[in-house]
């Protein structure tokens, strides 16, 4: 077999090329076809995508794991009562079920500087492999910084939007959304963090600030930990988010 | 006005042209999202009955966004050329179909039409169509533009090789461009999506894509899809720009929500001209569209995405751009749910923008977060490859590491000129045949490592 096919599918001489980038290049091919190899590469990668997309909340874990770090939680719901619903109506991912709205109110807030909010997202796969290593960096600095954390909020079917209404029901100065972000073919897991200074329902992208792209490939935990707490101590010192909030800080002191 | 339709002692009743248009078109996930779409199949098919009925002279005086109101709308208006409408101005929408399908309808004679024909007209008869017969109307329209090359010319499928990298790196771009040209792509444009606008770093990818073409005597074009402002101020600086690209949507309110309207798309048109960097022709400007932008940018205005789309193209029109590229499966399942609505979509794109008279090209693709695979996209390829379509995107293994989304890879612009018998822009294939990358037959041949494109890297 092994003979066979090497006779069968034309190299190309290039695949030195592949140190300088990512790109699926020097393939080889039989005749106008990829080899099959390349296609099942392909085909296994966009499994890893789909799969992300339709991935669940791992709620037990979830909820076992703040409590070991003391932190109170909710499991809320959207208006979208299913995935397509989800993925077909994007504003009912940006509110909350009513159960869900009354449970905040009853709760009667008193007040926080910040309220965490765990959304699904594009892709649960992101918060069931990076919130918790994330948060257990970013905890602590919390409590050293004196900050006041509302119980975290763990959204099913969530968009970005949905820290606005969590936020604002539990009286928070600053909302992060901690969200799957959509899966592209080499990042199925990627987690984004957007902020938002005075979260109130109605709020839009450019009220935000995002890090993006926070995975062990790519803005690993440290730096990430890093990044969102120089972000939400400026954002407070300073009261706004959005474009008026600029990420001049690398490194903390 | 209102229109109407009875069914059985059932009448539907639909209040305006604009409703009657969103009612007709066939379901798709943005048009339910706006809250536009037809209640359910019956409806669907009373509004087309309705539609079929309609003069099209009523589409010049009843608009879908009120002239006052929408310079996307007068300029609809007031560049519809009554003269070339002559010939169809008695025809119902439904009689234009019947019409567009017929011996009657030429290419000499469609192409002569085109000017008499606005978007909401094609948006309406393609909303009458099936999909077979938007293959069959846009294989007879044939649109050719020149820059370096000559695309759209009958029996060519030209390509847009797009080597994209997520952080621009030029030697990770340059590798995907070598791997490109060797696989026979990039006739329509090497063009790159940058990963920041800034103008100093797209100057430096423009000067990297300038001196490949010029050191290998490549009969293609660059372009670099960066937001027209930047391009503006580049051209100002010399920069060695040969095409200007420009996202438009077909309101308004969508070309303000991209930054633009018509008279800085003029402007940047005009500054393009100036640098006179075309050899065969002065087709000079790229656009990208795609149904759902409007909507996504809340300046739909209530009309559906199809329409919005086909007024994209009275946009694109007016500049005569050497390429237009409607991104189809980019957007999101909320406006294409899945295989079947990208295919549909897609079609129509390319029909109501050929038959307006552009040089259609489809970047046939999906997201992760769509009900659509690689199999989808090779029915839609190959639907477009029998359609006529100019060019379509060339992306090493069909995966853009930089937008994060699927498209046509090297690899399927070999299988649909193979299959369908499709060649390359002349000029482009003439260097092909010199590079020894590929034979008079079109097959590809085995590339020597010595191969001087090869070396690009070692400089």
């Amino acid at each position: 077999m092994g003979n066979i096919e090497k006779h069968i599918v034309q190299t190309d001489p290039w695949a030195n090329l592949k140190e300088f980038t990512a790109a699926r290049i020097a393939l080889g091919r039989t005749g106008t076809a990829e080899p099959l190899q390349a296609l099942l590469q392909f085909r296994l990668a966009h499994a890893h995508a789909r799969d992300a997309v339709y991935a669940v909340l791992d709620q037990p874990v979830l909820l076992n794991e703040l409590r070991s770090l003391q932190q109170a939680s909710f499991t809320l719901q959207t208006q979208a009562a299913s995935r397509s619903e989800y993925l077909q109506y994007p504003h009912k991912g940006r509110r909350l079920h009513t159960a869900s709205h009354d449970q905040l109110t009853e709760f009667n807030s008193t007040g926080y500087d910040l309220c965490l909010v765990l959304a699904d997202g594009l892709s649960a796969t992101a918060i069931n492999s990076h919130a918790i290593p994330v948060l257990k960096l970013l905890l602590p600095l919390f409590e050293k910084a004196s900050l006041s954390v509302a119980p975290v909020c763990i959204v099913q079917e969530g968009r970005v939007a949905i820290g606005d209404e969590c936020g604002h029901l539990l009286k928070a100065r600053l909302v992060a959304v901690l969200i799957g972000e959509r899966p592209g073919l080499s990042s199925p897991d990627s987690l984004g963090v957007y902020l938002t200074w005075r979260p109130a329902p109605g709020l839009t992208d450019e009220a935000r600030n995002c890090i993006s792209n926070i995975r062990p490939e790519g803005l690993n935990y440290p730096a990430a930990a890093e990044r969102i707490f120089y972000m939400i101590s400026e954002s407070l010192r300073l009261q706004l988010s959005g474009v008026g909030l600029k990420d001049n800080g690398r490194l903390i002191s | 006005m209102a229109y109407r339709y009875t069914i059985q002692q059932h009448t539907y009743h639909f209040n305006t042209l604009r409703e009657l248009l969103a009612k007709a078109g066939p379901f798709r996930s943005g048009d339910a999202l706006a809250g536009v779409a037809a209640a359910d199949y019956k409806e669907r098919v009373a509004a087309q009955l309705a539609l079929a009925d309609v003069p099209l002279t009523n589409f010049l005086t009843e608009h879908v966004i009120p002239y006052e109101q929408d310079e996307v709308t007068r300029l609809i208006i007031d560049s519809h050329n009554a003269q070339a409408f002559a010939p169809v101005a008695h025809f119902t929408t439904g009689q234009l179909r019947n019409w567009l399908l017929s011996d009657e309808a030429t290419p000499a004679g469609l192409r002569q039409l085109a000017p008499g024909l606005t978007p909401e007209m094609v948006a309406a008869v393609s909303k009458l169509m099936r999909n077979q017969d938007l293959i069959s109307v846009a294989r007879k329209c044939e649109v050719v533009t020149k820059f370096r090359n000559t695309i759209g010319l009958k029996g060519r499928l030209s390509v847009r090789l797009q080597p994209n990298h997520p952080t621009d790196d030029p030697k990770g771009i340059a590798a995907s461009i070598v791997d490109g040209l060797l696989y026979g792509s990039g006739d329509a444009v090497i063009g790159i999506n940058p990963a920041t606008d800034s103008p100093a770093h797209v100057q430096m990818l423009l000067h990297m894509l300038d001196s490949i073409i010029q050191r290998f005597e490549i009969p293609t074009q660059s372009c670099i899809l960066s937001h027209v402002t930047t391009s503006l101020q580049l051209v100002q600086q010399k920069a060695p720009i040969d095409l200007v690209f420009q996202s438009i949507g077909g309101t308004e309110k969508t070309n303000k929500s991209f930054g633009i309207d018509l008279a800085l798309l003029q402007e940047a048109y005009e500054a393009a001209l100036s640098l006179q960097r075309g050899t065969l022709g002065n087709n000079v400007m790229y656009f990208e569209t795609g149904q759902g932008s409007s909507l996504s940018a809340n300046a739909h205005e209530g009309v559906d995405q199809q329409t919005c789309e086909a007024r994209a193209y009275a946009v694109a029109r007016k500049f005569s751009p050497l390429l237009v590229n409607t991104v189809v499966g980019f957007i999101g399942p909320e406006y294409l749910f899945d295989g079947k609505q990208i295919i549909r979509a897609a079609l129509e794109d390319h029909f109501c923008g050929k038959l307006l008279g552009l040089p259609m090209g489809v970047d046939v693709c999906y997201t992760n977060h769509a009900e659509a695979d690689q199999d989808d996209m090779d029915n839609l390829l190959t639907l477009l490859g029998v359609a006529g379509c100019n060019y379509i995107m060339g992306i090493p293994g069909a995966d853009d590491i930089m937008l994060n989304y699927q498209s046509t890879s090297f690899h399927d612009v070999l299988y649909v000129r193979r299959v369908l018998g499709l060649k390359p822009a002349p000029e482009f294939e003439q260097w092909l045949l010199k590079q020894g990358i590929m034979n008079e037959e079109g097959t590809l041949l085995p590339v020597q490592d010595k191969h001087k494109l090869l070396q690009l890297m070692n400089s």
